[in-house]
C-alpha cells in the first residue's frame, strides 16, 4: 500500500521550475530516499508533501489525503523534521519534547522517547548547549512525538561528524523497525545506500530514476570491476563472456569490468582452463558512481 | 537506546495539557530566562521614575501649566509606563518573532497540528501582561514614594491602557513583519521608539509643547496613549480624539502586519 503518492508534481519559483514533473510513490514501512544535489528540488518536493508549499501542478496524497485540503489530519499523521530549523536557545530538551507532545491528540510518552533517543541525561540542557548530534536526535524525536505513520527527515546528518552520523543512522533504522514509514532526503550517497530500501534520484527538478540502491548500481556500465594477474592467454577467453564489458591489460595485470555475476563467471572460466589468478581484487560501483552515471555530475560538493 | 518495537511507548489514558497552555508556560519560562529583558521592561522604568522623581529639581513642585499637578502625579509615571510598553512592543516582540522566523521555529511549528500563529498570540499575551505588571508597579511606586493619588477614574484608565497597548503591539507586529532579521529588529525598534517617546512627551511634557508639536503628539500613538492615561489618572474621561487615534493606529498597523507577516 502506498503511503505517499506524487503524480506529475510541478512547482515553479520566479519562472524557474524547481520541481518539474516529479512522480513516485512511497510504500508502507519502507525507508524511501530522495537524493540529489543541493538545489535539485528535493526540499521543494517534500515541502509540497508536508503541505508547506502549494504545487503549481500535479497531485500529492499522504495516506490518501491532500496535504493542503486535509491540512489538519495530514499534520497529525505526518511527522516532519525540517532542514535549518532550530529551537530557542534557552528551551531545554525535555521542555521542547513536552511542548511538542502537547500539540498532538495521542502523543508518545515524551519522557520515554527522550530516553530512547539517548537524551535522558540532557533533559534539562538548553538547546544551545546540545551537540550537533544531540540536536539532530532531538529534532527526530520532535518529528515522532505525535506518533506519525510517516516521517519526513530532511538532510538529517549534514554537518555531523562521522560518529554522530552513524548513531543517527542506527536511530533511523530503529524508528523504521517500529513501523513508521520514512522519507529520507539527503545528498549523501553513502547514507542513502546504507539506509534506503528504494531511492528516487532527483536531478534538476526531475526524477532521473526510482529503484533500489542495488538496482541503481546495477545500471552503471561496468558496475562490477576486478583486477588480477593472469597469463595472457586468458584475455580472449574472458572477453567472450557475456558478463564482461571491458578488459584492459598492462603487463601481467588485467582489469575486467562488467555486470552482475562477473566475479563468478571469471573465476570459473579461469579454473576450467587451469589458469590461476593472483592478486585478485574485486570492487563494486557505489551509489555515488550510479548517481554520476545517472545525472552526469557527482552528488558530493564542497559546501556541506 | 532500547529496542522497543511497536509505536513508541503509549500511555493513552494520561490527561493531556492543552497546547496553548503548554506554549504559554514555555514562552514564559524563556522570557524569565533572559534577565536583561525584565530589566528593561520593569526595573529600568521603575528605577527611572524613582530616581528622577526624587532627584530632578521641580518634579515634586506643583506646575501651573499642568493645572497645579506635580510631574510625579501623572506625567512622570505615565511616561515611564509608555517607555515600558514601547520597549516590549517595539523591541522585545519584534526581536523574538524575527529570531523565531530566522531560526525556523515558526516554520517547524507549521508542520505540526498547532499553527505558528499561536506563538504570536502567546508572545502578545505575555508581553501585554508584563506591560500591565509594569503599570501596576508604577502606580504603587508613585503612590508610596511621592504620595501621588492612584488613578481617579480606574475604568477609563483601564480602557485607555487597553486601547494603547493594542495600538503599540500592532505597530510592534508590523515591525516584526518588515524587519529582515533579529539583528535589524533591535535597531528598527529603537529608531521607531525614541521619536515616538519624544512625541509622547518624555522629554518635553505635552503641556510645555508648542502648538504644532502638540498636534503631532495628539496623533502619535504614544502621545494619544500617554494623554489618555493621564486624563483618566486625573479623574477625567480621555478625549475621544485620543481613543480614535489609538484605534486608527491599531487598524492601520494591524492590517498591514497581517498582510506583510512572513512565517519563514
Amino acid at each position: 500500500m502506498s503511503v505517499i503518492e506524487l503524480r506529475n508534481l510541478h512547482k515553479t519559483y520566479a519562472g524557474r521550475a524547481a520541481v518539474d514533473d516529479v512522480s513516485f510513490s512511497v510504500s508502507e514501512g519502507e525507508i524511501f530516499g530522495v537524493v540529489g544535489r543541493n538545489g535539485a528540488g528535493k526540499t521543494t518536493t517534500v515541502e509540497c508533501v508536508s503541505g508547506l508549499r502549494r504545487p503549481d501542478g500535479g497531485t500529492v496524497t499522504v495516506t490518501g489525503l491532500d496535504p493542503r485540503r486535509d491540512r489538519a489530519e495530514v499534520r497529525r499523521r505526518l511527522g516532519v523534521q525540517l532542514q535549518d530549523c532550530t529551537l530557542p536557545d534557552r528551551l531545554r530538551a525535555g521542555e521542547a519534547l513536552e511542548l511538542y507532545a502537547s500539540f498532538y491528540e495521542r502523543p508518545a510518552d515524551w519522557r520515554a522517547l527522550l530516553e530512547e533517543f539517548g537524551l535522558g541525561a540532557k533533559r534539562d540542557t538548553p538547546f544551545a548547549k546540545l551537540s550537533g548530534g544531540q540536536r539532530q536526535r532531538l529534532s527526530i524525536a520532535l518529528a515522532l512525538v505525535g506518533r506519525p505513520r510517516v516521517a519526513i527527515l530532511d538532510e538529517l546528518t549534514t554537518g555531523l561528524d562521522p560518529q554522530a552520523r552513524r548513531e543517527t543512522w542506527d536511530l533511523i533504522e530503529a524508528v523504521r523497525a517500529r513501523g513508521v514509514t520514512i522519507v529520507l532526503v539527503t545528498h549523501f550517497m553513502e547514507e542513502a545506500e546504507r539506509l534506503c530500501d528504494r531511492i528516487a534520484v532527483i536531478d534538476a527538478g526531475r526524477v532521473a530514476a526510482v529503484d533500489t540502491p542495488e538496482g541503481l548500481i546495477a545500471r552503471v556500465e561496468g558496475a562490477e570491476r576486478m583486477s588480477l594477474r593472469v597469463e595472457q592467454r586468458a584475455d580472449p577467453l574472458l572477453r567472450e563472456l557475456p558478463e564482461v564489458t571491458g578488459l584492459t591489460r598492462s603487463g601481467d595485470q588485467i582489469t575486467v569490468t562488467g555486470s552482475d555475476g562477473l566475479l563468478f563467471s571469471v573465476i570459473t572460466t579461469l579454473a576450467a582452463h587451469r589458469l590461476t589468478p593472483a592478486g585478485l581484487r574485486a570492487d563494486r560501483a557505489t551509489l555515488d558512481d550510479a548517481f554520476l552515471a545517472l545525472t552526469g555530475r557527482p552528488a558530493a560538493e564542497t559546501t556541506a | 537506546m532500547t529496542s522497543t518495537t511497536g509505536p513508541a511507548v503509549t500511555r493513552p489514558a494520561r490527561r493531556r495539557t492543552s497546547a496553548p497552555l503548554r506554549l504559554t508556560v514555555a514562552e514564559a519560562r524563556l522570557y524569565l530566562r533572559e534577565p536583561a529583558v525584565l530589566f528593561f521592561t520593569i526595573i529600568l522604568p521603575l528605577g527611572l521614575a524613582l530616581v528622577l522623581g526624587n532627584f530632578l529639581p521641580g518634579m515634586r513642585e506643583p506646575d501651573p501649566l499642568m493645572n497645579g499637578q506635580r510631574a510625579v502625579d501623572t506625567q512622570l509615571p505615565v511616561m515611564m509606563i509608555t517607555l515600558a510598553a514601547m520597549t516590549s512592543a517595539f523591541t522585545i516582540v519584534p526581536g523574538v518573532l524575527a529570531l523565531y522566523r530566522e531560526r525556523g521555529v515558526l516554520r517547524r511549528m507549521s508542520v505540526t497540528p498547532v499553527p505558528p500563529a499561536l506563538v504570536l498570540a502567546v508572545q502578545l499575551l505575555l508581553n501585554v501582561t508584563i506591560s500591565l505588571l509594569a503599570t501596576l508597579l508604577m502606580i504603587a511606586a508613585v503612590v508610596l514614594a511621592f504620595d501621588s493619588r492612584p488613578p481617579a477614574a480606574p475604568l477609563w484608565f483601564a480602557v485607555s491602557f487597553l486601547a494603547g497597548v493594542v495600538a503599540l503591539f500592532a505597530i510592534g507586529l508590523l515591525l516584526a513583519a518588515v524587519v529582515p532579521g533579529s539583528r535589524a529588529a533591535g535597531g528598527a525598534g529603537s529608531v521607531v521608539m525614541f521619536p515616538l517617546l519624544f512625541l509622547a512627551g518624555m522629554w518635553i511634557p505635552r503641556e510645555h509643547m508648542p502648538d504644532g508639536l502638540r498636534v503631532a503628539s495628539d496623533i502619535s500613538p504614544g502621545g494619544a496613549f500617554g494623554q489618555a492615561l493621564r486624563d483618566a489618572w486625573a479623574g477625567a474621561a480621555p478625549q475621544p480624539l485620543h481613543l480614535a487615534v489609538l484605534l486608527g493606529w491599531t487598524l492601520v498597523a494591524g492590517l498591514l502586519a497581517a498582510r506583510l507577516f512572513r512565517w519563514e
